[in-house]
């Protein structure tokens, strides 16, 4: 059973030599099996708790911990947090010119896996999951997300998750910008991957249409760097029919585009 | 890539250099040139001190061993100088360039016959031992509609200098790749003069990973219309090595192709790489398309990429006319992504690194000298631990 805890997280940029603090003392804590949406406005500071966790260099942890399976994440190199069971699907996939998907794919299945996957069984393994997201197996000789639509992206980032098959996966604003047959699409292969084995999600949003797609078990909002509500799936119809005004001061609509 | 040093893409007419490429002198007459003294706009980037008096009438006291691997069907001939064929691509416009005319004892002809489609053709090139200076031609014809590939393998140690003729003939398809895997003590200066007849198309690749210092110049003109020229690049400079590359492609002939895409790595403290692009489009050459693009990737501090495009241009009329040259450090967000699938960071780099130079090699039709590349670039990483 994978935990992950995240405790009283601190974490800052630094931009003209100006520290800022985006995170301000998060606290959460996703078991295997459970998916929880973590919504909020833009510029709460989702995405930072993603990449924060996943080990960005922009971002630095000035105080809290984190935590997997008891570990200290923190003290693990990017790759390292990867190998462990962490995934983090971006908002913004990098291009990676001249590496081929296939070529990345193998490599980071080898990485992940601690041994290269037997050839043929790979082929057949990766075709199949790109069958079933929908992607062209063209896709394969070409270089990482190089020229990919964003949706051609998303769908790329959820292949990725379900060949690695993380113990917690977080999924940074992966409904944005796709239209509602990718979402779909998408959404599915989110599925597949839950329905896989004991896993967690950590689904960050902005929107509740995702959630029509991908059943939470806990919605949290966030908002000014930290949590300020959890509750179950019904905070999520607040949410839809409210927005987040209540949490910030300001209207901002939290339901679909 | 990310980090910027420095970066520009621009259209037509942006860069206008100080004195027209036009305007440079040109000579078989080695005393015609004067000595360059470091100053002058072609010699400033090339440290003079270490070419061993190339510059300045180095007399040669040695030789270097030229094989050719070939179908029968090719044409492989050693001539003397007085051979008419011999020159008839360009002519030398630099003093070293003039030197070498001046000084080779003997030439290599390999003749493409009319329509052959022959084999890869391979011509080793040894230098002429450490200490040595040597002088050397080459000329590589592929007559009309002829289509081959030849690739130019240079190794071993010594100073040399030499001219290098490709005449491409019309409806003639030359791939060249000429590779300078020179050993550390290695001083090389050469001047490729490809010559493209009528719808004919080269595609001219360099790959520098060895030697002290070279300095590769390549020349295209064309004779005709529809010419088609390729130029392609690849280098990666160690601690201490000199790689400089100067194109030049004169388009004086209307409706012609050109596409330059030199790429660089340097790692080590005093690797240095020059890129001067220089492309001249004249008054006649109308409905020309052409484009140039370097890059250079720093792995570590101390290194120095100089990149100079230069594009001229005397007539409106053409199709299209760009540029764009950046030289950066590596990405992290590159890094930071494959990292965060796993692959351990030295892997990842090393990925990025494949990646950069992908587009060059992957075009390099010759399997086994492509994977012989790959390894020697992986070796060149795995030296430096990046």
């Amino acid at each position: 059973m994978a935990t992950l805890e995240i405790k009283d997280l601190h974490v800052s940029v630094t931009a003209d030599e100006v520290e800022k603090e985006i995170l301000s003392g998060v606290n959460l804590t996703i078991n295997a099996g459970e998916t929880h949406a973590i919504m909020g406005p833009n510029g709460s500071g989702k995405s930072t708790l993603s990449y924060a966790i996943a080990g960005h260099p922009k971002y630095t942890v000035t105080s809290g911990q984190v935590l997997l399976d008891g570990e200290d994440v923190l003290e693990m190199s990017v790759d390292e947090r990867a190998r462990a069971g962490l995934f983090l699907a971006m908002q913004y996939p990098v291009e990676v010119p001249g590496v081929s998907m296939s070529n990345f794919l193998r490599t980071a299945a080898t990485a992940v896996r601690g041994e290269a996957p037997k050839l043929r069984t790979w082929v057949k393994e990766v075709k199949t999951a790109m069958s079933d997201l929908d992607i062209d197996p063209a896709f394969a000789e070409r270089s990482v997300n190089e020229g990919f639509s964003g949706g051609e992206k998303k769908r790329h980032e959820i292949l990725q998750l379900g060949l690695l098959q993380p113990k917690i996966a977080i999924l940074d604003e992966t409904d944005s910008g796709l239209d509602v047959d990718a979402l779909r699409v998408v959404s599915e292969g989110v599925n597949r991957y839950r329905a896989s084995g004991e896993v967690g999600v950590m689904l960050i949003t902005h929107y509740t249409r995702i959630l029509n797609y991908i059943k939470p078990d806990f919605v949290h909002v966030f908002a000014g760097g930290k949590i300020v509500e959890s509750g179950g799936p019904e905070l999520a119809d607040q949410l839809e029919s409210e927005g987040y005004v209540r949490f910030t001061g300001k209207r901002e609509e939290a339901v679909a585009q | 890539m990310a980090e910027l040093v420095k970066e520009h893409s621009h259209g037509a007419g942006a860069v206008v250099p100080a004195s027209s490429r036009a305007a440079q002198f040109a000579s078989f007459d080695v005393d015609a040139f004067e000595v360059p003294g470091g100053r002058e706009e072609i010699w400033r980037f090339t440290p003079l001190k270490r070419l061993r008096g190339l510059h300045s009438g180095a007399a040669a006291d040695g030789a270097v061993t030229v094989s050719v691997e070939a179908a029968d069907e090719v044409k492989v001939e050693t001539v003397q100088r007085g051979d008419a064929r011999l020159g008839t691509a360009g002519t030398p416009d630099d003093r070293i360039a003039a030197q070498a005319w001046s000084s080779f004892v003997d030439a290599t002809v390999v003749t493409i016959p009319k329509e052959a489609r022959p084999d890869t053709i391979f011509v080793k090139v040894a230098g002429p031992g450490a200490g040595k200076v040597a002088y050397g031609h080459l000329q590589v014809r592929a007559e009309q509609f002829a289509e081959a590939v030849v690739v130019v393998d240079h190794s071993g140690s010594g100073t040399y200098a030499d001219n290098v003729e490709f005449i491409v003939g019309d409806g003639a398809r030359l791939t060249v790749v000429s590779v300078q895997d020179w050993a550390d003590d290695a001083v090389h200066v050469s001047s490729h003069h490809n010559k493209l007849g009528r719808d004919s198309t080269l595609r001219h690749t360099t790959i520098t990973l060895g030697g002290d210092v070279v300095r590769l110049s390549p020349t295209v003109t064309y004779t005709e219309r529809g010419g088609d020229a390729e130029m392609l690049g690849l280098y990666f400079a160690d601690a201490g090595q000199h790689f400089e590359n100067r194109t030049f492609v004169d388009h004086a002939v209307p409706n012609c192709k050109s596409n330059v895409v030199y790429k660089g790595a340097l790692q080590g403290e005093g690797a240095h790489t020059v890129w001067i692009g220089d492309v001249l489009i004249r008054a006649a050459a109308e409905g020309t398309e052409t484009f140039e693009l370097n890059r250079n990737l720093i792995l570590t501090d101390g290194a120095r990429a100089d990149s100079v495009p230069n594009l001229e241009i005397e007539t409106g009329e053409i199709v299209s006319a760009g540029h764009a040259s950046a030289t950066g450090r590596f990405d992290d967000e590159q890094l930071f992504y494959l990292q965060a699938r796993g692959i351990p960071e030295e892997q990842a780099r090393r990925l990025v690194v494949r990646g950069f130079f992908h587009e060059i090699l992957v075009k390099i039709g010759v399997p086994e000298l492509r994977e012989r590349l790959e390894a020697a670039i992986e070796a060149e990483l795995e030296a430096v631990g990046a």
